[in-house]
């Protein structure tokens, strides 16, 4: 049975991680390279690096880091931020990256899309949607969440699933970095709308917020970053923990 | 041991040149014939779209080279599908090797298939010291049907064949480049093939 995914994300500034790391047994906590070695000998499914600061001086240490990680671990990982170009994504995959994502400039010009599906092939094309609930109604919002649009969330999740998208990563504002749980009711409903992944992120804080998200909010993965980082859910016992749930997974 | 990796612009290969790395090998890159014949064990990988993939190879000629290799090759995802007679995509006619067509998954199930399924039913020394049940990860929207050829299956809402043999040629749907310790194990096993 195919197995429900476990996707740790790492924030990458200039080739390193950010947001303060603490991983077990590791000497330099801010080498992304170690951490994602570590991370798939601890059992993540998948990673996913996010450029937050991606601009195009440092677009070449973002491939410099992507050639080292693909070199060293052999399980797949995404790279995000900043994308907007063929010429861009060409030069991650050539470099490694087995999945490319793209977030506000598939919002700009939505044909993006259609391009690098057809370029690239879909299984590769990650569209990332950032939303927030507002008055019961789902916006999707640019910047990392920090430009609102008039664009609805389930019109937008169905435009991109059409114009090529092989998965669609969505992140609930609402929902991100409480902690509180991830945003089932929305996640369920996108998971019956288009018939591509959904990768579920925003809001994990414990094991059980996985366990729901899964069953609950029918998510094909779950995408953490704190709580795998600080080492507050290690994976191995959250993976556990979900087969002892009757939940398909990976051990 | 000479490795070759036919280079004919689909997809990433840069991940499969890494993991013969990680196992010590170092395997090459190249699109020329006279390289390719000569190789002691020849990958056939591809990534993307089957149609424009078979104009690449018939561009380059290597459509008439490939099925006729004597020495083990290994065809992974897309390179397993075109070693096949005919894939549903954009209705492809592919090299033949293998006695099977590739079709799509109907949408009972996602599609494409993304993430880490199980094999079982595992032959050939292909899997030697591989786990019935193992997970490999997978992503594709299409399949080769269940056959004689088959040489592992996977399920996700039918049962479908995730590995084919046929004399020196063996093909995997699932990338084994990125599954783990596992997937690599079966890199060395295809070229420890004697």
């Amino acid at each position: 049975m195919l197995t429900k995914r476990i996707i740790p994300c790492l924030d990458i500034k200039n080739g390193r991680t950010v947001k303060g790391v603490n991983f077990v047994n590791l000497i330099d906590a801010g080498d992304p390279v170690e951490l994602a070695k570590a991370y798939a000998k601890s059992g993540a499914d998948e990673l996913v690096f996010l450029d937050i600061a991606a601009t195009l001086e440092n677009r070449s240490a973002t491939l410099d880091l992507v050639y080292k990680v693909a070199e060293q671990i052999n399980i797949p990982f995404t790279v995000g931020g900043g994308i907007s170009s063929e010429e861009h994504v060409d030069k991650l995959l050539k470099n490694g990256a087995d999945k490319i994502s793209i977030n506000s400039s598939a919002v700009k010009r939505p044909e993006l899309i259609n391009e690098l599906s057809n370029k690239f092939g879909n299984q590769c094309i990650v569209v990332a949607i950032d939303a927030k609930q507002i008055d019961g109604e789902w916006y999707v919002h640019l910047a990392g969440g920090t430009i609102p649009t008039d664009i609805k969330l389930f019109n937008w999740a169905k435009e991109v699933e059409e114009r090529g998208a092989g998965e669609i990563l969505f992140t609930s504002m609402n929902h991100d970095g409480t902690k509180n749980g991830f945003a089932n009711e929305a996640l369920a409903k996108l998971s019956d709308l288009v018939n591509i992944p959904i990768i579920a992120s925003g809001g994990a804080g414990t094991i059980q917020h996985f366990t729901d998200t899964f069953i609950e909010g029918k998510a094909d993965a779950a995408l953490a970053a704190s709580v795998f980082h600080f080492g507050e859910i290690p994976i191995p016992e959250l993976k556990r923990e979900l087969k002892n749930n009757d939940i398909a997974i990976r051990l | 041991m000479k490795i070759v990796i036919i280079d004919y612009g689909a997809g990433n290969i840069q991940s499969i040149q890494f993991a013969f790395k990680r196992l010590g090998y170092k395997a090459i890159l190249s699109n020329n014939p006279e390289v390719i014949k000569n190789a002691d064990k020849v990958i056939f990988p591809g990534v993307g779209e089957a149609s424009n993939a078979m104009k690449k190879l018939k561009e380059s000629g290597l459509d008439e080279l490939i099925p006729n290799l004597k020495q083990p090759v290994l065809g992974i995802c897309l390179g397993m599908q075109l070693l096949c007679n005919h894939t549903q995509e954009n209705n492809t006619v592919g090299l033949g090797v293998f006695n099977v067509d590739i079709k799509r998954f109907n949408n009972e199930k996602k599609v494409p298939q993304m993430g880490w399924n199980t094999i079982y039913n595992l032959k050939t020394d292909l899997f030697k010291g591989i786990k019935e049940h193992s997970y490999m990860y997978l992503v594709h929207s299409y399949y080769a049907e269940s056959c004689d050829e088959a040489i592992a299956f996977t399920d996700y809402g039918i049962t479908y064949s995730t590995a084919l043999q046929k004399e020196n040629f063996y093909g995997v749907q699932f990338h084994p480049e990125k599954s783990g310790d596992i997937g690599e194990l079966i890199l060395k096993n295809f070229i420890e093939l004697s």
